[in-house]
């Protein structure tokens, strides 16, 4: 098992046409991933490779079933895409898209609250089953099948860490990249819930970094539920306050929301709370005993 | 993006925000007529991004026109020095003249994305002129707060509830609730991730006006705000910084000795923190995205070199999409034509990172390959010492 995707998850692409969405799109075709459909307004009736290309989300579900959506379209009009595929039914929804307005965010996530629908990212590398199936722009090769979930804020970090992963021989079931942005879809919390459940999944790494409250409110839920180790890094313990670095979200303000204060709430909660990037691997394999 | 007091008063005032009457000179003389239309008494502020003017000798009171022009005189061309500007400081280009108003009370109010609630957030305080980090750690119950929906925007009643903790009255109680709907307004209508008034002034008449005002804007939202992205200041802005973004390469620079290039921002950022956890300091954030061209590696590089206090170059890339062997092609060809004589270290891994490895190790180039980012930390810290 993993969560969320799997290699039966049906998937309509938004943005297919587009260079990017063309290109991730048959990259998730050879690593397996079932593309049913593109969508872009105007195209339909097109096909790409071979997958037909549909005007609306919902005329892709009707035609294909599918249940998940990918997006890659312009930043500005994501949360259109976004709104589109809730609104059509759409369960799974990964965006890709980086430099999306914050208050565009806000009002998606005002929107489909409540809805029986899950959105990952925005400015995030999607998610991947190893051996199942990929939703997103991860290079594919360095991950292995196995039991460690990931989840991480960043992109080529979380990449890092998964490499660690498997040079030292520890597959991964899910790893979930969740956005660099203030206001994101899905939480560490969902994510860790997801993997407390997932019988395949027997250890977490979590990439946290500087900004916000995500990791305490994740080293809260860990405190209080997790039943599998967690091992975790946050990045930016060296980043100057008030500069926003890279990602949108990653910005130390008014003080708060430093590495060092993540850290000390991860390391309260029980987390094996590693200080640099080279030891993420090393310090899983040993919660697992196997170093 | 920050804007100055001046512009941040000016996009507040369309949205009906009361602000106290005044102007921007760039040319001290011309305080004088302003100081008299005002009324003789003003105060002269130095527009800089950066809080904490007053202490730092950027706010001052005249009484007259003519000490108005002397203290102009005085204010534009210093440079100004506080917690904020770092020791570098920032020399004043511009001083706002306004009128002086007499200070019954002075309150705080603010507008932030709250991160955790994925909503707005207005707070309100009695302790005006404090910071507001300052009472959230002295006085945490005395920050009111209230989130908002961004579709509904800020209700009469929120306002009405402010406005009554605040102990308002009368007159001035409806002015507050009237400022706090436009303020909530403006902040929402612009793409702001910040709009502070600090402090909010009640006159002796009465009267609610922003004495200070201070917004920053989301990056991402400028395309669709034309008017606000044009007030961007480049004299306030790091000038590497500046170059940096021309090419959308996310470059922030810091005070240490080792250069950083990497893709991704988090991996940039667990670069330098394992530089530091090496013993050495990073020079700078550098982030060439995923889609490193040679073209912006080079660029990149440039900008980097181009801070005489790097003494090593630490090159940290995870091939995904971005293949290694491509990347490394790049760094060669960048290296040579900057004729680069710093001693280098580069880590690759990921996609085609073997190719690339080979590619570095024919260049002829001093390289230094680092097979892990542990390995090319301490090598990188070795060698700027």
């Amino acid at each position: 098992m993993a969560i969320w995707l799997d290699e039966h998850t049906k998937v309509v692409v938004q943005g297919l046409t587009g260079k990017e969405g063309q290109f991730h799109a048959a990259k998730c075709r050879e690593y397996g991933t079932k593309i049913v459909a593109g969508m872009t307004p105007g195209k339909g009736g097109t096909n790409v490779d071979g997958v037909p290309v549909f005007n609306t989300v919902a005329a892709a579900k009707a035609a294909t079933g599918c249940t998940a959506s990918l997006i890659f379209v312009p930043p500005m009009m994501a949360a259109d895409a976004i709104l589109e595929a809730a609104d059509a039914g759409i369960e799974l929804i990964v965006c890709i898209t980086e430099g999306i307005p914050a208050r565009d965010e806000v009002l998606v996530k005002r929107a489909i609250a409540g809805r029986k629908v899950r959105l990952i990212g925005p400015n995030c590398p999607g998610i991947i089953s190893p051996g199942k199936a990929k939703l997103g722009i991860m290079p594919a090769h360095i991950h292995k099948q196995g039991s460690v979930g990931v989840v991480s804020r960043s992109g080529t970090l979380t990449y890092e860490a998964v490499g660690q992963l498997t040079h030292l021989g520890l597959g991964q079931s899910s790893c979930v990249g969740i956005g660099g942005d203030p206001v994101p879809g899905t939480s560490f919390v969902d994510v860790l819930t997801a993997f407390n459940a997932d019988p395949a999944t027997e250890a977490v790494v979590m990439i946290g970094e500087i900004g916000g409250s995500a990791e305490e409110e994740a080293a809260a839920y860990i405190k209080a539920h997790m039943r599998k180790p967690v091992v975790a890094f946050i990045a930016g313990q060296t980043a100057p306050p008030g500069r926003r670095m890279g990602h949108a979200g990653a910005i130390i303000s008014g003080g708060k929301g430093t590495a060092k204060e993540k850290m000390e709430a991860l390391s309260a909660a029980g987390i094996h709370v590693v200080a640099t990037p080279a030891d993420i691997g090393i310090m899983m394999a040993r919660a697992l005993g196997k170093a | 993006m920050k804007v100055h007091e001046y512009q941040a008063k000016e996009i507040l005032a369309r949205y009906g925000v009361a602000i106290p009457r005044g102007k921007v000179i760039t040319v001290a003389a011309e305080a004088k007529t302003i100081a008299a239309e005002l009324g003789g008494k003003v105060v002269v502020k130095a527009q800089v991004h950066a809080g904490g003017r007053g202490k730092a000798g950027g706010v001052k009171l005249a009484k007259s026109p003519a000490e108005a022009v002397l203290l102009a005189s005085q204010i534009i061309g210093m440079k100004l020095v506080s917690k904020q500007t770092g020791p570098e400081g920032r020399i004043v280009r511009k001083v706002l003249v306004e009128e002086a108003v007499d200070i019954a009370r002075e309150l705080y109010l603010g507008i932030v994305l709250d991160r955790a609630a994925g909503l707005p957030v207005l707070m309100a305080s009695k302790f005006g002129g404090m910071e507001i980090e300052e009472v959230a750690a002295e006085h945490p119950e005395a920050i009111l707060k209230e989130h908002f929906d961004p579709v509904a925007g800020l209700q009469p009643f929120q306002a009405r509830k402010l406005g009554f903790a605040l102990d308002l009255a009368g007159d001035t109680f409806k002015k507050f609730t009237k400022f706090v709907a436009a303020l909530a307004r403006a902040y929402n209508e612009t793409d702001a991730s910040l709009a502070e008034i600090n402090p909010l002034l009640i006159t002796g008449g009465g009267d609610v006006l922003a004495l200070d005002a201070k917004m920053t804007f989301d990056d991402n939202a400028l395309s669709r705000h034309a008017d606000i992205a044009a007030m961007r200041d480049l004299d306030e802005e790091d000038k590497f910084e500046v170059e940096a973004s021309k090419y959308d390469l996310n470059y922030i620079k810091l005070d240490g000795s080792i250069g950083c290039m990497v893709n991704g921002a988090g991996l940039a950022m667990a670069t330098m923190d394992i530089i530091k956890h090496a013993g050495g300091a990073p020079a700078n954030f550098l982030d060439v995205g995923g889609g490193a061209s040679q073209e912006r590696v080079e660029h990149a590089f440039r900008i980097l070199l181009s801070d005489p206090a790097v003494k090593a170059v630490l090159i940290n890339i995870f091939g995904g999409i971005v293949r290694c062997d491509m990347l490394a092609a790049g760094v060669v060809a960048a290296a040579r034509n900057l004729n680069v004589t710093l001693p280098i270290v580069v880590r690759l891994e990921g996609t085609n990172a073997e190719e690339g490895r080979r590619i570095l190790g024919e260049s002829g180039l001093k390289l230094q390959p680092a097979a892990t980012m542990a390995e090319a930390a301490t090598k990188v810290v070795a060698a700027a010492r």
